[in-house]
């Protein structure tokens, strides 16, 4: 069990950390494990770039702290030879970064030369896109890493709980579409083709960060993206492709869409008005954004909407 | 370790409220009229609060304010009187009630009235998947859309949706009756044991051994005089449908002629 939650704002910017923040810990008793959030805001001339250098159980441990210290040198370093321009860099917490840079060169070289650098894993890039994850529930998350601050347009969050891989932050949603700028999912339930997924996408150049089976539409959408597929045509596709039982959300940077498996077996709510589009696993959680009684509705068995932001 | 989050609500190790078995008593009683409200209280206080008004106080017709879609709300009411949710409770509301007439004055979420055994329970908007689930008796109306699995494992009692219904509605349905007036989803009454399903609009396929069937004066005079009760007005032209008794041990053949029969 997991809980998914994404919001659209019509009508420009909002405090979408803090937003988000009220649906997902609403929903902390679907999964308690950790949180994420892809929060976008305006597109910006500047590249941002969250990465992460050690996984927060190995934060301060033996030796960390200078292999933390030399892994950041060489970030900035590579991130000078390929031709980004920092701008700016900063740690909330020791092993989780986000950096600005002006660039405008290909992403996927960019990504794999820093995901070069051992322990490093970038989990988002582009130009609205920021994805925030880390163990524990949404308040926790939140002033960890200051999401109270981000405004944004529209985004799309998670809570996990463990059940087919380990309670760690490469588990935890939502998932960047590597090499895509600006793209992440975020998903509810199993896919029961995962390795036959992988195995055929593993064939086509794509890699992965985790062994979770959510990955899998990131870069199954990522795929379809690169092949000129619309995204909504891409996310009927996977209704077919994909065995199992799944409700996923995935946004760009100006797009939001949701798909429904054929047995409906995972939950989704839908709330719709004329600056607001909110969805989530539980009405409670729109219920506790909203502040009110509103008209909501379950979409049904296959199922795919999406919005223009 | 207990912790208090900024809503002051008290959170176990797991992110469960803590167990605390002593009613808020912030009910406003009026002779036999009692109403909650339900804003700042858990779960466990909504329904600790519930069942003292009904029980310890005698109260026959309770309103709950500002349910606020949490989950299982109003559970476990063994007692005929009158509940009135003004605003949406969550999942598994009324579950395993035996006499109580609930009316909802918004949507509900999955798995409503789930084991009923008895009473009724009328819905003013939407409910998700699962509606009904192992429904014993009773009657349970939607006024708007359900989601999937509607009536699954249903045992006894009447279940009416007027919108749409979603897939597998009637899943090894056992006794009892659906009725159905708009759309019904992929595999309509797949697996049922038993029970009829009644379908006002298109049907996008029915389940294994789930047949279509004559509908005859009992059916009519049953499905006006539940519209009638609920004032739901003309039901509208209906398809009856019933289990074809092929799949569940209702002949001596062997799986694997089972398998060629079906």
């Amino acid at each position: 069990m997991c809980g998914i939650a994404g919001i659209i704002h019509r009508d420009g910017p909002s405090d979408m950390g803090s937003e988000l923040t009220t649906m997902l810990q609403s929903m902390k008793h679907r999964g308690p494990d950790s949180t994420g959030y892809a929060l976008y805001s305006e597109p910006d001339d500047l590249v941002t770039i969250r990465f992460m250098l050690a996984e927060p159980n190995e934060y301060g441990s033996f030796g960390v702290d200078e292999r933390l210290e030399r892994n950041r040198a060489e970030v900035e370093s590579r991130l000078a030879k390929i031709g980004a321009v920092l701008a700016t860099i900063h740690s909330d917490t020791g092993y989780a970064f986000r950096a600005t840079v002006r660039y405008d060169g290909d992403l996927k070289p960019l990504a794999d030369y820093l995901e070069d650098i051992p322990g490093c894993e970038v989990l988002s890039l582009g130009s609205s896109l920021e994805i925030v994850k880390d163990l524990g529930d949404a308040e926790t998350v939140l002033e960890q890493y200051g999401l109270d601050r981000i405004r944004g347009t529209h985004g799309i969050g998670h809570v996990r709980m463990a059940t087919e891989s380990d309670v760690d932050l490469a588990s935890a949603h939502p998932y960047w579409a590597y090499p895509f700028a600006d793209v992440a999912v975020v998903h509810n339930g199993q896919l029961t083709n995962y390795h036959q997924w992988r195995r055929r996408l593993e064939r086509s150049g794509h890699r992965f960060q985790s062994e979770c089976d959510s990955e899998i539409i990131a870069v199954y959408l990522a795929e379809k993206l690169a092949e000129g597929t619309d995204l909504q045509t891409a996310m009927k596709g996977s209704l077919d492709d994909f065995d199992g039982v799944f409700t996923y959300l995935v946004a760009t940077s100006n797009e939001l869409g949701i798909a429904k498996d054929e047995m409906a077996a995972k939950p989704l709510v839908l709330f719709e008005s004329d600056d607001l589009v909110v969805m989530a696993s539980e009405e409670m959680a729109i219920s506790a954004l909203v502040g009110r009684e509103v008209d909501t509705r379950d979409p049904f068995e296959r199922e795919v909407l999406t919005w223009q932001v | 370790m207990a912790g208090l989050t900024r809503s002051g609500v008290v959170y176990d190790a797991r992110g469960l409220v803590e167990p605390d078995p002593e009613p808020p008593m912030t009910a406003q009683i009026d002779g036999d009229r009692a109403v909650i409200d339900a804003t700042d209280l858990t779960t466990r206080k909504i329904n600790l609060e519930l069942k003292r008004i009904v029980y310890d106080e005698g109260v026959n017709d309770v309103t709950i304010l500002n349910p606020g879609s949490r989950h299982s709300l109003g559970v476990g009411i063994l007692k005929r009187c009158h509940i009135t949710f003004e605003g949406s409770p969550g999942w598994y509301a009324c579950g395993l009630i035996d006499g109580p007439e609930v009316q909802i004055n918004g949507r509900v979420g999955w798995s409503l009235a789930e084991n009923m055994m008895s009473g009724s329970v009328v819905v003013e908007g939407p409910a998700g998947s699962l509606t009904g689930a192992a429904l014993r008796g009773g009657d349970l109306v939607i006024k708007g859309n359900v989601g999937a699995r509607t009536g699954i494992d249903q045992k006894g009692g009447t279940i009416i949706v007027t919108g749409r219904a979603g897939i597998n509605t009637g899943f090894m349905m056992q006794r009892g009756r659906q009725v159905i007036c708009g759309d019904a989803g992929d595999g309509l009454g797949d697996s049922m044991y038993d029970g009829l399903i009644y379908v006002g609009g298109n049907i996008a396929s029915l389940g294994v051994d789930c047949v279509p069937a004559e509908m005859d004066d009992s059916d009519h005079e049953f499905i006006n005089r539940k519209f009638e009760i609920y004032g739901l007005g003309t039901p509208p032209d209906l398809k009856k449908f019933e289990c074809g008794k092929v799949l569940h041990n209702y002949d001596a053949l062997e799986p694997s002629e089972r398998k060629l029969v079906l």
